[in-house]
């Protein structure tokens, strides 16, 4: 295929002082061509699959006007998680103690396991986990929560405005905790 | 006895079908690569879990860049048309036809209401996050998603709508916040977040439960 006809044609002696020129062969070596070939293409397989975006989805209940109305969680199989500036992380379970007693602080690599812990002890028809974002929270803190309900499996979970109360303890156990580091 | 010689035979095998075949390969995913139109709107989306692919019909996008600027695009012209509509009416604008027509040709909406008919007035390439304003959304007595998201719904009542909200990873949690308050305002109580894909981390009970194939925790 790659290759030309370079043998003579008729066969004509040339004189005794002419030497003959060598024959060369036009075959090449396409292995290095096949080689960046398939190079290439790993790399536009590689960058093509990986981009796509993916959307988690979330249903919001609708907000019960009449307070009478709205979902009451049990206290015991509660677990509230409030999320501060610099990626802090507190909770507490059940009922918030006046004195803050109950009150602990956490980050993202640990929440995990108060998480789990959680829903190890308690009655799965009690369990609730209520998300409690401050102003100062990132948007990307409230996905990194959310995706823990989806990570553990949590059924039950919603998002709730923080208290004043709550979100002044947030601020003051903010002031004495070292900002943590990003858990991913 | 003399023994019939093998003609030794070379170890070279011809390339050209592999590097047709190689090229043709490539060929075909250089022409099928989709390369990411560079956005106005810069958005770095925080990773999860979930492993859905982002829908790209009927779509309706708000994105929200990490000064806490919304912006919302639609993809589909007609359904934007009437968007522009309504919001005429029910905002008492005064946009004329010509207004609408050069509102409606926008990508994407990142203005106050009322400043909409100058982003029109300002080049396409220089419509970006930095020179607009964006919608006003973390003022709670202005906010102008609820609007958008009146005639959105409105417009889209009955037919599929993918509510899509991509939020910065540095962006403050009141402006994703009172978005959802729009949503919810106006009985929009499903919708989605764009985020990158991870992993699930190993032993955590939804890998388990993806090790057995059981129910996805995620619909």
């Amino acid at each position: 295929m790659a290759e030309m006809d370079t043998s003579s044609g008729g066969g004509h002696k040339k004189g005794p002082g002419v030497k003959k020129s060598k024959k060369l062969s036009t075959r090449v070596d396409l292995t290095p061509m096949v080689d960046l070939g398939f190079l290439l293409i790993t790399f536009f397989i590689f960058t093509t699959t990986m981009s796509s975006p993916t959307a988690m989805k979330l249903f919001m209940p609708k907000d019960a006007d009449n307070p009478e109305d709205q979902n009451k969680a049990k206290e015991s199989g509660a677990l509230t998680i409030m999320l501060g500036k610099d990626n802090n992380v507190f909770y507490y379970e059940g009922i918030l103690d006046p004195a803050g007693a109950n009150f602990k602080s956490s980050n993202f690599k640990e929440i995990r396991d108060v998480i789990i812990n959680k829903k190890k002890t308690t009655n799965p028809e009690d369990f609730v986990v209520v998300i409690k974002p401050n102003e100062e929270s990132k948007y990307k803190n409230v996905i990194d929560i959310l995706d823990e309900m989806a990570i553990n499996e949590v059924k039950r979970y919603a998002m709730v405005d923080i208290a004043e109360s709550e979100n002044q303890l947030v601020k003051v156990s903010e002031g004495g905790a070292p900002a943590a580091p990003a858990a991913n | 006895m003399a023994r019939p010689k093998i003609p030794r035979k070379s170890t070279t095998i011809d390339m050209t079908a592999m590097c047709d075949v190689a090229f043709l390969l490539l060929s075909f995913f250089i022409l099928t690569t989709k390369f990411k139109p560079s956005e106005a709107v810069t958005v770095t989306t925080p990773s999860s879990v979930a492993s859905k692919v982002a829908p790209e019909k009927d779509v309706i996008l708000i994105s929200i860049t990490k000064d806490g600027k919304a912006f919302i695009s639609m993809d589909d012209e007609s359904k934007r048309e009437q968007i522009l509509n309504t919001l005429n009416v029910t905002n008492k604008m005064n946009w004329s036809d010509a207004d609408m027509q050069s509102i409606a040709k926008l990508e994407f909406f990142g203005t106050p209401l009322a400043q909409l008919k100058q982003q029109t007035a300002i080049p396409k390439d220089q419509q970006n996050d930095k020179s607009l304003p964006g919608i006003p959304v973390l003022d709670t007595l202005n906010n102008q998603m609820f609007d958008w998201m009146r005639a959105a719904a409105s417009v889209y009542a009955g037919t599929t709508m993918n509510l899509l909200v991509k939020g910065d990873n540095d962006s403050q949690f009141p402006a994703f916040k009172n978005v959802m308050t729009a949503f919810k305002k106006n009985e929009l109580f499903k919708f989605q977040m764009v985020t990158n894909p991870e992993s699930v981390p190993e032993g955590t009970s939804l890998w388990n439960s993806n090790l057995r194939g059981g129910p996805k925790t995620e619909e």
